[in-house]
């Protein structure tokens, strides 16, 4: 393995990957259904035990 | 009870093979001694031994007084916490805290005026700042992210931590690597990497140490009764994580002898100086950043009592914060032989954190909508609001310096020092002594802290030595920068090196001023975290109604 395809990787397949990874993780946070789960994941550290 | 003594007592896998461990490397360390190529080596191999046998000596101690059966997960049906290594931890921290802030004052003292080196070698500078740079960074930061870790992953998770000697080991064996690393830059061993400067043996320790705190940490989520992963666990363990990765990727050293402390990297040139940068700026962005975020994101909403302003902020900060910060390393390598692209790149990346920085920044202050009252009347939470506006303050002024432009005044002048206190007092140690504060009425038991007076006083103390210790760095940063690049009419450097430091004298002496407010006011913390450990508050105190103030 080179110094160049291992630059080419990154660049194009790397970028994509981390890149649509991120879309996935905008998606889930922002999915209206997981308000829900959310708003009780918010509540966890308040909560008496 | 009858029950409990009809078991026979053995000793369990866990107590019978750490003691074998442990015997083992006690003789490894008594041959290492013998054999060792210098008495400070030597040294550490018989605190290696010493700190072994006690190791066995505790657990065979612990196994005469302990039950038969093994410690109960659950007591009631409520989960039976293990608090003791938290607070070993949290009074580690304000132990390593207030010495470490010491000797920041000690090398501030020195930088103004230099007859303070005392000619000594273990009193010099080069000495002491890395003496100073650890202690804060890894021993009092360090035990306040395992204190706060172990206590926020077992009450997120409504679980007991997992393992049984584990998580003692993870602590002890952390504070130790700590009096290793410390005693050994007192006697000038060091592999002179900023921020990494222990050797390889107590790196090979540290390894260790730090997979068992993966292990104990992913073991007990793994046990949750909590379906979901609360936001601060997921920031802990990107914080574990990385720095293990940053820690292994950085040590990469083959010792010369195993007899010998001095070891040599396998990186060489430009990549050891990029290896090192990567490692050195995601030690800010992982250990200094993520891990204390965990803590904002725990005990602001705890403190405040109203959950987080956004929770979907927080995974979108979470992610973008881990995907950016790993990038932006090269901007400690502007206008060096790293190739101009990665000065770039190092750059760009850390404009884009501004991002998620700001929006972290905004989480946590937005979490006081319709609570901002409480600012006035709860210091501990005044505290950790400003350590919030701090985080913003030098998250802001961070990128800004990494502009190539900025850089080439800013590099190696007194402007990066204040930035870096800007962040390591205002956002870390805020943060961290507004958690000691939440905590350690919690973990003893207390219904309330000793004086809360006593808060306000550290609290406006340590604002004004902040204040002071950045606004004199400006000042004296920007100066120095600006006599490095003075030129004459014919092309001369207009000041000599020693001019420069005479110009910075009347601010060294501000700066070392604003030190000493700060270490007055962890004094005052130390003995109100003392008195509120001794004081007879039992918690069933608190359950009574309270007066509220007339507004």
């Amino acid at each position: 393995m080179t110094y160049q395809t291992l630059a080419n990787f990154a660049q194009t397949w790397g970028l994509l990957g981390f890149m649509s990874l991120f879309g996935l993780v905008l998606f889930y946070a922002l999915k209206p259904s997981n308000k829900k789960i959310f708003d009780e994941a918010a509540r966890i550290p308040l909560e008496k035990d | 009870m009858a029950q409990q003594a009809s078991i026979n007592k053995t000793l369990t896998i866990g107590e019978g093979g750490t003691i074998i461990a442990f015997i083992a490397l006690a003789v490894f360390s008594i041959i290492v001694a013998a054999k060792a190529w210098t008495p400070e080596y030597a040294f550490h191999a018989y605190l290696f031994a010493a700190g072994s046998v006690a190791v066995v000596f505790v657990i065979f101690n612990r196994y005469f007084s302990r039950d038969a059966a093994p410690v109960p997960q659950e007591i009631n049906g409520k989960p039976n916490y293990n608090m003791g290594p938290v607070k070993f931890a949290t009074l580690a921290a304000v132990f390593w805290g207030i010495a470490g802030f010491v000797v920041g004052l000690v090398i501030a003292l020195q930088l103004a005026y230099p007859a303070l080196n005392f000619d000594l070698p273990w009193t010099n500078f080069g000495r002491l700042r890395p003496l100073h740079t650890s202690a804060v960074i890894f021993a009092f930061g360090g035990n306040v992210l395992l204190a706060t870790s172990f206590y926020v992953v077992q009450r997120t998770c409504h679980a007991r931590l997992a393992g049984d000697i584990a998580p003692w080991f993870v602590i002890l064996g952390y504070n130790f690597f700590i009096v290793i690393a410390g005693t050994g830059y007192l006697l000038g061993i060091t592999q002179s990497k900023e921020y990494a400067e222990p050797e390889w043996y107590a790196d090979l320790w540290l390894t260790i140490v730090w997979v068992t705190y993966l292990l104990v940490f992913l073991a007990t989520l793994w046990k949750r009764k909590e379906p979901h992963i609360y936001v601060a666990n997921w920031f802990y363990l990107a914080f574990i994580v990385t720095i293990a990765l940053l820690h292994l990727g950085n040590n990469a050293t083959i010792p010369v002898s195993i007899y010998s402390s001095k070891s040599y990297i396998i990186w060489s040139g430009v990549q050891d100086a990029m290896v090192q940068w990567w490692y050195g700026h995601n030690a800010v962005g992982f250990f200094l950043t993520a891990g204390f975020l965990a803590i904002m994101y725990y005990f602001i909403p705890k403190r405040a009592d109203r959950p987080v302003y956004s929770y979907r902020l927080s995974i979108v900060h979470f992610w973008a914060l881990i995907f950016i910060y790993i990038w932006a390393g090269p901007h400690h390598l502007h206008y060096t032989a790293l190739p101009d692209w990665a000065q770039t790149l190092g750059m760009v990346f850390s404009i884009v954190l501004w991002m998620p920085s700001w929006g972290g920044m905004i989480n946590g202050l937005m979490t006081l909508q319709g609570a901002w009252d409480k600012l006035r009347t709860d210091p501990v939470l005044r505290m950790m609001v400003v350590s919030v506006a701090f985080y913003g303050m030098s998250t802001f002024e961070g990128p800004l310096m990494s502009i190539k432009a900025v850089n080439s005044l800013s590099h190696y002048t007194d402007w990066t020092i204040g930035h870096v206190h800007s962040g390591a007092l205002g956002w870390v140690a805020y943060v961290s002594f507004g958690a000691i504060y939440c905590l350690v009425p919690w973990l003893w038991d207390r219904s309330r802290l000793y004086s809360l007076r006593l808060v306000n006083w550290h609290f406006w103390l340590s604002t004004l030595g902040i204040v002071l210790y950045i606004s004199a760095m400006w000042v004296s940063g920007i100066l120095q920068g600006l006599m490095w690049r003075a030129y004459t009419k014919l092309g001369f450097l207009e000041y000599s090196f020693i001019e420069t430091s005479e110009a910075m004298h009347p601010f060294y002496v501000i700066r070392a001023i604003g030190g000493a407010l700060f270490v007055i006011g962890s004094l005052i913390m130390a003995y109100n975290i003392w008195m509120t450990i001794r004081s007879p508050y039992a918690a069933g105190e608190a359950k009574r109604p309270q007066l509220v103030p007339a507004e």
